[in-house]
């Protein structure tokens, strides 16, 4: 249902999630998220361009980890959402509280401004 | 009109729930945005259910009903016969709030309460109904 993989690029770590985020499949983004704080990732890109599909359930993984990345100095930009994923965003105010960019490039030019 | 599915409760039926709602909604003419709102709504209700009313047990089943008595009107149904699980006895958590205590959970109640028009639990042949009610507005 769901696939996450992950690539590195110029010392950021890009988690690409690719279908559908519900109940059911949150625990894997959490634990790829989990994984790369673990690995000592300070930069963190989020690539929802095949994201078809995000239900609270995820959204409450990336909102979990907003004191964490805070005190840990990590910051984590998402790119790419499609319009229909980027309104549930907007329903519950997470487009203030989560960086979002629309293309990768401007992603990792923010997670470098901001990791200044 | 009016669809009707029946489901186990297991969360990875909630990908089923979802076409489901889709697939009765397609010849309505619901726009895209409005569309992809309510399959959200449903499928946070019925993983709430699921989860607090039904410990994930597939052996317990969720009956969906979709009724369309007008082009503007959508009404759905999650019938079932667990214990009760309203959310307007949840007040709606603060974000703060929920940032703070690293809850993931807690924002699907947000999620229904923002995208549905009104949501009512009923009793009917000794069976819970909660019932969630949407008006589509003209795009």
């Amino acid at each position: 249902m769901v696939q996450i993989r992950r690539l590195q690029e110029e010392g950021a770590d890009i988690i690409a999630i690719i279908g559908e985020i519900d109940a059911s499949s949150s625990i894997e983004l959490d634990l790829t998220i989990a994984k790369s704080v673990g690995e000592g990732f300070h930069k963190i890109l989020v690539d929802c361009t095949a994201l078809e599909y995000i239900s609270s359930a995820g959204l409450g993984v990336f909102m979990s980890y907003i004191e964490e990345f805070k005190d840990k100095h990590i910051h984590m930009v998402l790119f790419g959402l499609k319009e229909k994923v980027a309104n549930t965003f907007s329903i519950l105010g997470l487009a203030d509280l989560l960086h979002i960019r629309s293309t990768k490039p401007e992603a990792k030019q923010l997670l470098n401004e901001l990791s200044v | 009109m009016s669809y009707q599915f029946s489901i186990g409760c297991s969360l990875s039926n909630l990908k089923g729930i979802r076409e489901f709602v889709r697939t009765s909604l397609r010849a309505h003419h619901v726009p895209e945005v409005e569309m992809s709102a309510v399959v959200l709504a449903l499928d946070e209700m019925c993983s709430n259910l699921m989860i607090h009313a039904h410990h994930c047990n597939p052996d317990h089943q969720l009956g969906l009903r979709i009724d369309v008595p007008a082009e503007n009107t959508l009404i759905f149904e999650i019938i079932d016969e667990g214990s009760q699980f309203d959310i307007n006895a949840f007040a709606t958590p603060e974000l703060g709030n929920l940032i703070h205590e690293k809850r993931k959970g807690g924002l699907g109640i947000r999620l229904v309460k923002a995208i549905m028009d009104n949501v009512e639990y009923l009793q009917r042949d000794g069976k819970n109904v909660c019932r969630l009610t949407k008006t589509i507005h003209a795009s």
